[in-house]
């Protein structure tokens, strides 16, 4: 049997799922379900002087038919009394003492966070999360990711909260920065147990088209709001695999974005991230995925030898380099496996239309054949193929041996490059 | 144009077989089709409607779009989308037969798009400048009107001969009640002929009123879309006992009059077509009790689609194999069919000759060719009744053309929409001096 357990900077949790601090951890009602469905640990929904929201606050983004497969929101942090969320937050910590106990706080002032950081532990918290990252509402206020996008701030700001805590402190990262390097270097520097990332990406959802106006519709008006959800699982894998791979950085991640199942936590997990953390799908779905999530990470560990998490955690992050060093002499070509295909020819279209023309219609077949002197190995024709395992890329045999490109710039002689392809010059 | 329809006809006891897709269910059927590069579905569908591009764009909202795409290639898509034999059209070759998912539901998918058009009253052609051409087009079922409507946005004027007293041929007076009833036929001729221009001469019989030498000389061309002639007979006594009826003729009557089924608890349908097959589920859905389909072949050899015979017996049909009527007896009215046995050759055996009690019998063994009528027409080939025609639909005589069921022997309306255009886009190719069929080369 696995062990899911697993610790993030300190914060231990019987498995690596925890509800990110957004709607699904508002109250001790919803967390106290969440922790029956399963859930291992929660980011309290950030505690800060409460605030106003406007209606409506969220926008999906529907992509081929599927509903919120991209959302976002204009909400902002806690609107209900601190009392309230304090006493909840005791409440739940007492009837499940398990679980990751985790409280988001943003607060303007040293003395606010001496004060709410304090009344946090008192109310059971197992670890804190500073929510440097909400792109809306609350950075024009200068916090948030106004908080997160300043490294200095940044900085200052984590020190007073590890001066004044007793229990670990994670820094929620904003995904709003060209490079988040120095952003999680900087929560470093400030003391830091581990870093959480992403928070939403700043974003605009869409447009009513026959009223004119962007959505989350506000009456007659909106603002830009907070990407999340399905789509956004590329941009947080990135991030948080640059600083799983940066040498000077070596904090626990707890990785966040896009997470809606099992792979998808595997996935960031194999990237660097000890702990995930779900909001989006939680908000579509309910809190019963977490059953699925559990039995299918619990399967994979089973099917791939891993006997804990921390076992399997970084284990992509090596294979995960800067485009220099990639083989350039590596080369494969599409086969299509002739049984399989279905003669839509979807592959034909891209290929002519999106790549190098190198996938022809042949007489008297629907199958289509691959000019493999001219197919570049792109992958096109396997990501729009709909049927499994019909195209499959197939290394070439060249006698080349593998050559980088800083490889070939620093010494041409010793690592030549193969003949390029498809350039059509 | 179409001729007031009885509220209380027979048909009328008939829902639809394949319901309507709800806006929803329409998004998602339509967002699965792959959009296939040389869609082996445009291939399978005799007026090559580029199918992947109207589901895209049921997929994205746009059905003004997606119905424009669909009429563009087919002016009769309303009818085709519920009455295609679907099956072994567009569904039967879509790629998704050979992946474990169902085919895409096209037929239905067409239907959303252009129900749509009709109800918001959406239309999308007008009529081409005047060529001051003038085409007369004989018979005014789907090859004709088809024609006509081609022909107009070329600008040329019309003038459809039809020998009953409503347009629309089969479409309206033959196609199965759970198909497409005749009032929504009538309301696409409407729809079609609003380009304006038609001219309908209905309850004209070409050949009597109007004689071909007529038509050839006031016309600067002549299409010919007779489609076929009466039901034909087996030639066996008692033929004339009331209650033997030709299969297309009750189905008729039942269409757009009233049949009347008055004590009537046992059928017999004569045939193994698909005329047979839609005879016995009419009649089923009609309410007799027991139906029986007499085939002088067996199952495998039946000329109707396997789906549509799946359909019947799932609704109760029963079948005798390899029989045949050798006389219909009664008195006055049919009371029993006397059948005979074949053998694998189709030889009677000797000695199996069996009894049916039927109370009505319909007889669908096929219908009787019209294109002999053109016989005396020098240059046009009548061969096995088929009015022979080139690939674009030219007849070989200067100024004729022809298209349907005289043409294809009796085949689907997309067939004779198909046909009808294609002759359409020849005519006009020919009276602009261009090709073949010239009166003026
Ligand atoms: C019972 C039955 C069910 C069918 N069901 C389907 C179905 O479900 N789906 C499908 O796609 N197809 C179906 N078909 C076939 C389809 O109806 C025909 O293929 C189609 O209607 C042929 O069109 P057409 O224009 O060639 O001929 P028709 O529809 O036969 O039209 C010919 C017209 O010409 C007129 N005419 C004939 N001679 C003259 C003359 N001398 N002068 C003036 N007018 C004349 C006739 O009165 C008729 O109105 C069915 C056919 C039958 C018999
Ligand atoms: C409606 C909504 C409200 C959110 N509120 C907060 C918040 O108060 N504090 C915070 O740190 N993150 C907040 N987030 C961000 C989420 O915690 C999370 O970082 C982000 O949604 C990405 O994860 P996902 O793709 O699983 O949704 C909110 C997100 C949403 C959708
Ligand atoms: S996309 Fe796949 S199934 Fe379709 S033609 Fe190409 S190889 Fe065959
Ligand atoms: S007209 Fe008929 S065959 Fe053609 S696409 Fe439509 S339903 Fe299919
Ligand atoms: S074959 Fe099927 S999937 Fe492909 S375009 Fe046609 S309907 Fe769509």
């Amino acid at each position: 049997m696995p062990d899911l357990s697993t610790d993030t900077g300190g914060i231990r949790s019987p498995n690596p799922f925890w509800l990110a601090s957004a709607p699904p951890t508002n109250s001790g009602g919803q967390v106290q379900r969440a922790f029956e469905a399963g859930w291992g640990g929660v980011v309290w929904k950030t505690l800060g002087t409460p605030i106003r929201n406007v209606s409506s606050r969220f926008g999906g983004h529907v992509i081929g038919g599927v509903r919120g497969a991209g959302f976002n929101n204009i909400e902002l942090i806690t609107d209900r009394p601190l009392e309230a969320n304090y006493r909840e937050i005791a409440e739940t910590k007492r009837l499940f003492p398990d679980r990751a106990m985790v409280v988001s706080l943003m607060f303007e002032t040293r003395e606010e966070w001496r004060e709410h950081i304090a009344r946090s532990i008192d109310a059971g918290a197992d670890g804190l999360e500073l929510n440097f990252g909400c792109p809306h509402g609350m950075c024009e206020r200068g916090m948030g990711s106004a908080v997160g996008q300043e490294p200095a701030v940044n900085e200052r700001i984590t020190s007073w909260a590890v001066e004044f805590s007793t229990v670990p402190v994670l820094v929620k990262l904003t995904p709003n920065v060209s490079d988040i390097v120095p952003h999680g270097l900087a929560a470093r520097r400030g003391g830091a147990h581990g870093v959480s990332l992403i928070n939403t990406i700043k974003s605009l959802i869409g447009v009513d088209i026959d009223r004119f106006v962007p959505e989350p519709r506000v009456g007659g008006a909106s603002t830009n709001g907070g990407y999340c959800g399905a789509a956004v699982k590329p941009i947080a894998l990135h991030m948080v695999a640059a600083l799983a791979r940066e040498p000077e950085f070596g904090l626990p991640i707890s990785g966040i974005g896009g997470v809606t199942n099992w792979r998808d936590a595997v996935e960031f997990i194999l990237l660097g991230s000890s702990s995930v953390q779900v909001c989006t799908e939680v908000m579509l779905r309910g809190f019963d995925i977490v059953e699925d999530m559990i039995d299918g990470l619990d399967e994979y560990m089973r099917t791939h030898g891993f006997a804990r998490i921390s076992e399997m955690v970084g284990k992509a992050v090596p294979n995960f380099r800067e485009w220099g060093e990639l083989d350039l002499n590596y080369e494969t070509v599409a086969k299509i496996d002739a049984d399989k295909c279905i003669g839509c020819q979807v592959c034909v279209a891209a290929c002519h239309d999106g790549a190098h023309q190198c996938i022809h219609p042949q007489e008297g077949t629907r199958v289509p054949r691959v000019d493999e002197t001219e197919c570049v190995g792109c992958n096109l024709c396997k990501i729009v193929c709909p049927v499994e395992d019909c195209i499959s890329m197939a290394p070439v045999e060249h006698g080349v041996a593998p050559a980088s490109w800083n490889e070939f710039v620093a010494d041409p002689e010793t690592h030549p490059l193969r003949p390029k392809k498809g350039s059509h010059g | 144009m179409s001729r007031p329809i009885s509220e209380s006809r027979s048909e009328t006891a008939f829902g639809d077989f394949k319901l309507p897709l709800a806006p929803g269910e329409a998004v998602a059927e339509a967002e699965r089709c792959l959009f296939c590069h040389d869609a082996p579905c445009i291939a399978a569908c005799p007026t090559a409607i580029d199918i992947p591009q109207f589901i895209r764009k049921i997929a994205t909202g746009n059905l003004h779009g997606s119905a424009r795409t669909i009429f563009e290639s087919n002016i009769l898509g309303m009818s085709c989308a519920r009455v295609c034999p679907v099956e072994v059209l567009c569904v039967g070759d879509c790629v998704y037969n050979h992946l474990d998912q169902p085919p895409i539901a096209i037929g239905r998918l067409q239907r959303h798009a252009t129900d749509e058009a009709f109800a918001q009253g959406w239309t999308y052609f007008s009529a081409g400048p005047d060529s001051g051409r003038r085409v007369a087009l004989i018979g005014g079922g789907p090859a004709s009107l088809a024609a006509a409507h081609r022909l107009r946005r070329c600008g040329h004027a019309c003038t459809i001969f039809e020998a009953r007293p409503s347009l629309g041929g089969l479409n309206t007076t033959g196609v199965a009640p759970y198909k497409m009833r005749a009032d929504r036929a009538a309301d696409e001729i409407d729809w079609v002929l609003a380009i304006g221009g038609i001219e309908v001469r209905t309850g004209v019989r070409v050949g009597e009123a109007v004689s071909l030498s007529d038509l050839e000389r006031d016309f600067d061309a002549v299409f010919v879309g007779v489609g076929l002639g009466a039901d034909s007979p087996l030639g066996i006594p008692g033929e004339d006992l009331e209650n033997v009826c030709g299969a297309t003729a009750w189905i008729e009557q039942m269409k757009i009059g009233r049949v009347d089924l008055a004590g009537v608890e046992r059928a017999v349908v004569v045939g193994g077509g698909n005329t047979a097959i839609d005879c016995v589920r009419e009649a089923l859905g009609l309410g007799i009790p027991r139906v029986i389909m007499a085939y002088r072949g067996d199952r495998a050899r039946m000329s109707g689609y396997a789906h549509e015979w799946d359909a019947a017996l799932a609704e109760g049909a029963l079948a005798e194999w390899r029989a045949i009527p050798i006389a219909y007896e009664g008195s006055g009215r049919v009371r029993k069919v006397r059948c005979i046995r074949l053998d694998e050759a189709r030889r009677p055996i000797a000695g199996s000759e069996f009894e049916l009690e039927a109370d009505l019998v319909l007889v669908a063994i096929g219908q009787s060719k019209l294109a002999a009528m053109l016989a005396g027409l020098e240059g046009i080939q009548v061969e096995g009744g088929r009015v022979a025609v080139d690939a674009e639909g030219f007849a070989g005589r200067t100024k004729w053309y022809a298209g349907g069921d005289c043409v294809n022997g009796g085949k689907e309306v997309v067939n004779a929409v198909a046909e009808g255009d294609r002759a359409a886009k020849a005519i006009d190719a020919m009276l602009r001096g261009a090709a073949k069929g010239s009166p003026h080369a």
